[in-house]
């Protein structure tokens, strides 16, 4: 029996079918943007009694409704903003911190503990506004929390990671260290810098 | 001596489109990973704003969106251009919030509902009015982790 040859298909118009598909992708699909600040509102009771908190102890920080600021009754651009909450948050007035590096002022906050930062702003401050202060403000703590776990870290055997990394560390799946362990170290550092943090639109 | 021929004229030979099937594919295959199905149609204006002191948004829990912004320009004769909510794929008021937020509790399974973050997709113009009011809404209802979704960035530039 002659053997045959099989028929040959013809595949010109694969990238036809290719193309359809693709163009279909791109329509309907987006590249999701899944990043972002978290925070966490205060739950709506009212405590009753007022809790007296020393005017030292907060760093006020207004957005007026043409997205300037001011910070601590003073004009200040939103770059020189980090450097200033940092340094209230290190200033360690009452010398309790035992990490703070910060000038111990008397007329700036106690510790880490007791120093809140307030963000005021109105109904016409712009959210990009917002964002960028709220972003700053993180980034002190950031700044703070960072330079804390790397004090801290080598001593629990975490040693080279930043707070930011053994955050990511801790979500990561394919990371193979001992996380109870860095949780432990996580929290301790929540625990000595925490974020507190008030909001008021006016 | 006709061994060697000239060749005719400067007639290009034909570029073959064999691979090109392939190109198309490997096109394909990158979209299809690398995004998402579209979620909600958009009908405001949802520029995000950037910070770069940004978490990743947990994929484990169950997220909710609520996105806020100025009406499209198809929409601006029937909306006006104030910023407005949109929940799901229609306008809504402040006021549903809280509705919606049952809704989607109710939809999930009940040991999650704890876990239940609410992503804020805010126009970066829009103002921080109707965010205040939302996040009062929110307190209400007790949905208490909500995420400021951002691109990822450096945060001076949304002021200019």
């Amino acid at each position: 029996m002659a053997k045959r040859a099989a028929p040959e298909v013809n595949a010109g118009s694969m990238a036809d079918i290719a193309f359809l598909l693709l163009i279909f992708f791109l329509v309907t699909t987006t590249i999701e943007k899944d990043s972002g600040i978290n925070r966490k509102l205060p739950p709506m009771e009212e405590s009753e009694e007022d809790v007296v908190i020393k005017q030292k102890n907060i760093f006020t920080i207004s957005i007026n409704s043409r997205d300037e600021l001011l910070v601590e009754e003073e004009r200040m651009e939103l770059k020189d903003l980090r450097k200033a909450a940092v340094e209230f948050l290190d200033n360690n007035g009452d010398g309790s911190c035992s990490f703070c590096k910060g000038k111990k002022d008397s007329k700036s906050s106690d510790n880490p503990d007791k120093a809140i930062i307030s963000l005021k702003n109105q109904r016409e401050t712009s959210y990009a506004a917002y964002i960028a202060v709220q972003n700053e403000v993180v980034g002190a703590y950031n700044e703070l929390r960072n330079r804390r776990a790397l004090e801290l870290g080598p001593q629990k055997g975490f040693s080279g990671m930043d707070f930011v990394k053994m955050q990511e560390n801790y979500k990561d799946v394919r990371w193979s260290g001992n996380k109870d362990r860095l949780k432990a170290v996580i929290d301790q550092i929540k625990e000595e810098i925490p974020q507190k943090f008030s909001e008021v639109i006016e | 001596m006709s061994k060697f021929k000239k060749k005719k004229g400067g007639d290009l030979p034909p570029i073959s489109t064999a691979s090109l099937p392939d190109i198309v594919f490997m096109l394909l295959f990158f979209f299809m990973v690398a995004t998402v199905m579209r979620e909600n149609t958009l009908l405001i204006q949802n520029t995000l704003p950037v910070a770069n002191q940004v978490e990743k948004l947990d994929k484990k829990n169950p997220i909710s969106y609520i996105y806020m912004g100025k009406p499209s320009d198809n929409y601006k004769k029937k909306y006006g251009t104030e910023a407005r909510v949109q929940l799901n794929d229609k306008f809504a008021d402040v006021n549903d919030v809280g509705a919606f937020i049952e809704a989607e509790r109710a939809a999930l399974r009940e040991e999650l509902i704890p876990y239940l973050t609410v992503s804020l997709k805010v126009d970066k113009e829009a103002q921080m009015g109707i965010v205040g009011d939302v996040k009062q809404e929110l307190r209400k209802v007790n949905a208490l982790k909500i995420n400021y979704t951002t691109g990822v960035g450096d945060a001076l530039s949304n002021i200019e």
